[in-house]
């Protein structure tokens, strides 16, 4: 007997399994690409630093360290790109790749620096009149982050003696303290309780008059970018990164030793003096070596960042465990 | 066992919220791990490109640690939402990823430790145990790390059917304390700003909390809320 088959769907209708398989398979392939792409887009948007901005400075009229006050120093130059895309500015990210593009919109004139307290002649200086104060020079310092990395920067600038001089400080005078400019609506991280605002620093009087002791404004041969304390700065080379406050607005002269950011954020971790020393640990980590950025390998830390003959007299007798 | 779990493919639950999901089919397992192990794999390829090619960065060294710490997190957190989104979804087949996810959780905590032995301090086995010892947040991540290592060695389903389910089960209960290792390592090593950290830790919590909750319940006699039918 001949069974007959309902014939509703045609034989050709049917899809061959070839097809079949192959879309099945064009499917998946889908699906492993796409799922691939959106991982790889995520990875992206989280993990990688931003690309370098290419941005520069205006150039300045750069006289070279004429004194013996500064040694020389041998060790190779850190990349600008590395000195303008690493940067610890809270204000703007505390992701050191993303603060020069937080940054890059920063205003940084008209721009006043007040500089008073106890001193003869208080005054509020332009800035442009301010830095005609004196002729500005390279120094190519050590820079050294109380996290452990390095780098070798031509700052630009002169001797904070120098503007501290113009002011007169009186005999009571025995700390200088800093302040950077608060704009939350320019430095995102303001409108957030990261740190206590605006970031203060403080040294004695006698390092701030210290021959190293530097009011910077470059670095490179050209004014300072947003991202490394534009319009400026103070650089401290003996002492960790952070002491060097940026973008200063006020100075102000005192008889006692003022609050500093750090030091209020964690009393038992920054002290007021944050000499760099290798024998001190920081609690949570050591401060042997150091990874010099551009480097592979890891170098060891000098005592005060290899400026111990210039600036050890400062502190004879003092015991540098208590007074960190 | 779960009201969910019983259920698995069939219909029983016919008012239940998540039928559409409960009524899928389980997808391909094999295809389906394939896509897991590619997608956790694609992390640590675009590393390498970047490290190729010079741009991870100022700090090359410190990127690739903090992402490959990162990443042991991630890992070991979606293993951590296995159970769940199991129990919740009813979907049991979820099960059967469970075991890759962790151990990418020990392969990535794998390349991050030896990211800081290899790059940090250059294999000085007494500065490392030094450091170990005195600083809390490397001391609750060697401490975390070592945890794991029981745990993937006893991955293996030898390993289960040796130890046996329920002793094999209590051991693996440590991965809870390994995640709060792991997110306290975190905190520790941040200055300030410690946004990131608080955000692991918050989703830490409910993936610990649905855990607390289901084992109170499960003391006090109560069917599971999460699952019961409505």
């Amino acid at each position: 007997m001949l069974i007959k088959k309902p014939d509703d769907i045609k034989r050709s209708e049917i899809t061959p399994e070839q097809t079949y398989l192959n879309r099945r398979n064009f499917m998946r392939a889908g699906v492993l690409a796409g799922s691939t792409l959106l991982t790889a887009a995520l990875y992206r948007e989280f993990a990688v630093p931003e690309e370098p901005l290419r941005q520069q400075g205006e150039k300045l009229n750069v006289q070279q360290a004429a004194n013996d006050t500064v040694p020389p120093l041998t060790e190779a130059r850190t990349s600008f790109a590395d000195i303008t895309h690493y940067n610890n500015f809270y204000e703007f990210s505390t992701d050191k790749s993303a603060v020069a593009y937080k940054a890059r919109n920063f205003v940084t004139r008209p721009w006043t620096v007040a500089v008073e307290g106890l001193v003869q002649k208080p005054k509020t200086f332009d800035l442009d009149d301010l830095l005609k104060l004196a002729p500005v020079e390279e120094r190519v310092y050590r820079h050294r982050c109380v996290e452990g990395w390095s780098m070798v920067i031509p700052w630009v600038g002169f001797p904070l003696a120098r503007l501290l001089k113009e002011v007169e400080p009186l005999g009571q005078a025995r700390y200088v303290a800093f302040q950077t400019i608060y704009a939350p609506s320019q430095m995102p991280n303001q409108s957030t309780g990261v740190l206590d605002w605006p970031y203060v620093e403080g040294l004695r009087l006698d390092e701030a008059m210290h021959p190293l002791t530097l009011l910077v404004s470059g670095l490179y041969g050209q004014t300072l970018l947003p991202q490394n304390g534009a319009p400026l700065r103070l650089v401290v080379p003996w002492k960790y990164g952070f002491k060097g406050i940026k973008s200063i607005i006020k100075i102000t002269l005192t008889s006692e030793q003022p609050p500093t950011t750090w030091n209020l954020a964690a009393s038992d971790e920054y002290g007021f003096y944050s000499n760099v020393n290798p024998n001190v640990d920081h609690p949570r980590w050591s401060q042997k070596r150091e990874r010099r950025i551009g480097e592979f390998g890891v170098r060891d830390t000098l005592l005060f960042n290899g400026y111990a003959e210039q600036v050890g007299q400062l502190y004879s007798g003092m015991d540098l465990r208590a007074n960190f | 066992m779960s009201v969910a779990a019983t259920t698995l493919g069939e219909s029983q639950i016919t008012n239940n919220q998540y039928q559409l999901f409960m009524d899928m089919k389980p997808p391909d397992i094999t295809f389906t791990r394939v896509v897991i192990f590619v997608n956790a794999v694609v992390p640590l390829v675009l590393l390498a490109w970047d490290a190729f090619f010079h741009h991870l960065g100022a700090n090359p060294v410190e990127f690739a640690t903090r992402t490959t710490g990162v990443l042991t997190l991630i890992c070991l957190f979606v293993s951590l939402a296995v159970t769940p989104l199991r129990q919740t979804l009813g979907a049991n087949w979820l099960i059967k990823f469970r075991r890759m996810l962790g151990l990418f959780a020990f392969f990535y905590g794998c390349l991050h430790l030896l990211t800081y032995i290899w790059f940090d301090k250059f294999f000085h086995l007494s500065e490392i145990v030094q450091d170990t010892l005195k600083r809390p947040f490397i001391f609750v991540g060697m401490a975390s790390w070592l945890l794991l290592v029981p745990l993937a060695i006893t991955s293996t389903n030898a390993m289960i059917k040796r130890l046996g389910g329920k002793r094999w089960q209590r051991l693996h209960r440590v991965v809870y304390l390994i995640a709060i290792g792991g997110v306290f390592h975190y905190w520790l090593i941040v200055k300030a700003d410690a946004r990131i950290p608080y955000t692991f830790a918050a989703v830490l919590a409910v993936l610990l909390g649905y855990r607390l909750v289901k084992a109170m319940n499960k003391s006090a006699g109560k069917r599971p809320m999460s699952v019961m039918p409505r």
